[in-house]
């Protein structure tokens, strides 16, 4: 069973305690909710770069082009 | 070391880990409070786990801006939770050298007062290979209440591994 260390900044108490079944299941719902928003975003970043590679084919130019061009 | 610069408490984690450092009762009588973490995480798979903060009990209304470079490539992202870390772990890609640690410094101002609060993150991961993160993050949260309490967890619901350290301190303006 996984456990928390709380930390009582009043009294300087230190306790180690189980999670409860609710918190388990809170951390387990807040690990979806994270990995949700990372495959967000990766897919955002995927479509970025197809937008980019698209461009650059219509271009007719090549990245190290364009970055020669930008620099 | 101004002696305006006061550690409240801090924490390591045992053997075998654990889910949070969880600071309460945290005194409302400084100015502003900075959190120092070292920290790595237990996830064998997958990529790099995260570390986040929980204030007052609660993970909702955080907004950040992140500000990434990882060795070959930079990237600035958004994003809606409380992350403010990368943290090195066991397995998965990319891999991180036994026993590195991320190192976190988190700057909250103003964290008895009655406004929204922002808060400045840098971390960095530590890896003996070519790839490792450098972070800056702006993290919002958009509640007006006083921090009383703050939380740090995995972002993937593993543990934070043994000898993961938190320190908290109390800066004062006067």
């Amino acid at each position: 069973m996984p456990t928390k260390l709380i930390i009582n900044c009043e009294t300087g108490e230190q306790t180690e305690v189980e999670l409860t079944s609710e918190e388990i299941a809170q951390r387990e719902a807040d690990a979806k909710a994270y990995e949700a928003e990372v495959k967000a975003k990766d897919a955002e970043s995927v479509a970025q770069a197809k937008v980019k590679a698209d461009v650059l084919k219509r271009l007719g130019l090549t990245e190290n082009e364009v970055k020669a061009l930008l620099s | 070391m101004a002696n305006t610069y006061t550690l409240i408490n801090s924490a390591t984690a045992g053997s075998g880990g654990v889910a949070s450092f969880d600071f309460t009762s945290i005194p409302q009588t400084y100015t502003d409070l900075i959190l120092t973490i070292s920290a790595r995480s237990s996830r064998t798979t997958g990529g790099t786990d995260g570390l986040r903060l929980e204030i007052n009990g609660s993970s909702a209304n955080f907004t950040y801006i992140l500000l990434d470079g990882d060795g070959s490539s930079a990237q600035s992202a958004p994003g809606s939770s409380g992350l403010v870390a990368q943290l090195p772990q066991a397995g998965g890609s990319p891999g991180y050298t036994a026993n590195t640690f991320a190192s976190t410094s988190i700057y909250l101002p103003n964290y008895a007062g009655s406004n929204n609060k922002s808060f400045s993150i840098d971390t960095t991961t530590e890896n003996n290979a070519i790839s490792s993160y450098l972070d800056l993050i702006a993290l919002f949260w958009s509640q007006t209440a006083a921090i009383s309490s703050l939380s740090l967890k995995s972002t993937t619901a593993n543990n934070l591994v043994q000898y993961s350290t938190a320190y908290l301190y109390g800066i004062s303006n006067s």
